[in-house]
């Protein structure tokens, strides 16, 4: 298989490789917690389109069975399946969000900064005294 | 006595911008004025919490930290790079996209798509999905966000063990102020006229909108979850442009927690009933109705209203703990 073939077959997975990349070196790389957040949301949103993507078949209608005249099979409607699951994800990305946010508020409240190094100085130098 | 004069004009004139900029032409050392150039809130807050390690520690903990972040950079590159051509080298030995003979289209899809009109009774398969034949999923995900949200209220909720200035040290009062500050900008009116104006045409617009997604869920594309999370949009318009207290007016904390436990509560109940008939192959009582008719889909619409209701109390909730700490 060539390599312009595997680009051409896999598009939506290779971005949602790329993407998936990208938020995690976010994740790793910034120093800031909220870009920290950030990252992990990139991650989130790139499973999101990998696995949306694996449900689909070319020339199939989206699962919605509004005219009683179609037939419903395999034939005729995509892979409902990946689509429901991802529901479920963006909930629960949703509130791991949340909850990393309020905890960054805290921090800062605190600390006065959302810079993880500061802020390990600072626990540090608390610990010792 | 005219360089000690020069320095003199120079420490003058270097506030300014163009002070600034002629003693970097003449190759001068710029001084920055940094309680200048921070905003003062920020300034006023950071001064005071010591930052600045102390002579003795600082340069050795700094080298050392340097040395660590250089090979955390390269090795985080090194990371990224090997996952990167590993998750490519997997992916070329996946099925093409759109392909039928996928593994992901086996007879589980097909038992879905076949029997689902039948056995749900909605036409949105994804809605009869998550809400009939994977209803326990989606009841653990709305605990999930319950659980959030009483996680935020815990740590950001205004009362007696959370205020402001626990945690401040020496900056207590200065920081305790602008916190106050912040604070009250978010809980007045906005007072900007076209802002108010635009929000007054929209807000019925988007709330009506949320309402028919989330009753249509079945029938057509939507659901709870986005339905609820455009009618938890309104309100968060409602509360920037007219300010919190008119939102309190009609929602307040003990409607807050009524309706999110409450819904809660239901949606469990509903499930509880419809998973011991169904084990217990006893019919329900609830009828599934014609397919596309809004009153059809058993337990299906009910429980989409209860979602929704989680939902946009959830995203105002979050909103407003954010922003000012309370509901």
């Amino acid at each position: 298989m060539s390599f312009l073939q595997f680009i051409t077959q896999h598009y939506y997975e290779i971005a949602a490789i790329i993407l998936f990349v990208i938020g995690f070196m976010g994740l790793l790389l910034h120093k800031n917690l909220v870009k920290k957040i950030i990252g992990l949301n990139i991650m989130d949103t790139a499973i999101y389109l990998f696995v949306a993507s694996r449900g689909y078949v070319f020339g199939r209608m989206a699962p919605i069975m509004g005219d009683p005249s179609i037939p419903a099979n395999t034939e005729t409607y995509i892979n409902p399946l990946p689509t429901g699951l991802m529901l479920t994800g963006i909930v629960v990305s949703v509130s791991v969000t949340a909850v990393s946010l309020a905890l960054v508020q805290r921090l800062y409240k605190k600390y006065h900064t959302v810079n993880l190094d500061e802020i390990l100085l600072l626990v540090k130098k608390e610990v010792k005294t | 006595m005219n360089r000690q004069n020069q320095n003199q004009n120079h420490s003058k004139e270097s506030h300014s911008l163009w002070g600034r900029l002629s003693a970097w032409v003449n190759g001068e050392e710029v001084q920055r004025d940094t309680q200048q150039e921070i905003h003062p809130e920020v300034w006023e807050s950071r001064k005071n919490t010591d930052v600045q390690p102390t002579v003795g520690e600082t340069g050795e903990t700094i080298r050392r930290l340097r040395g660590f972040r250089r090979f955390y950079i390269v090795a985080c590159v090194g990371i990224g790079i090997i996952l990167v051509s590993l998750l490519l080298f997997v992916c070329s030995q996946m099925p093409p996209f759109g392909e039928v003979d996928v593994p992901t289209n086996n007879e589980v899809t097909q038992k879905y798509i076949e029997d689902g009109l039948e056995d749900t009774g909605a036409t949105n398969l994804v809605a009869g999905i998550i809400l009939d034949y994977r209803a326990f999923d989606t009841l653990g995900e709305s605990s999930v966000l319950f659980t959030a949200v009483m996680s935020v209220l815990i740590l950001l909720k205004k009362d007696g063990g959370n205020g402001g200035g626990k945690g401040g040290g020496k900056g207590d009062v200065s920081e305790e102020s602008r916190q106050l500050a912040a604070e009250a900008r978010f809980s007045r009116e906005s007072p900007n006229i076209v802002m108010k104006c635009v929000s007054l045409i929209l807000i019925p617009i988007i709330l009506l909108f949320g309402i028919y997604v989330v009753l249509n869920g079945h029938i057509s594309p939507g659901g709870g979850f986005s339905g609820g999370a455009m009618m938890g949009g309104g309100l968060i318009l409602y509360a920037t442009a007219y300010g919190p207290e008119s939102v309190k007016r009609f929602f307040n904390f003990k409607l807050f927690t009524g309706v999110t436990s409450g819904a809660l509560l239901a949606y469990a109940c509903m499930k509880i009933y419809s998973f011991y008939t169904g084990a217990n192959h006893i019919p329900s009582l609830m009828p599934l109705g014609t397919p596309g008719a809004i009153l059809s889909g058993g337990f299906i619409l009910p429980l989409n209203v209860c979602v929704g209701m989680i939902v946009a109390c959830t995203m105002y909730g979050f909103y407003s703990l954010y922003t000012r700490g309370e509901i």
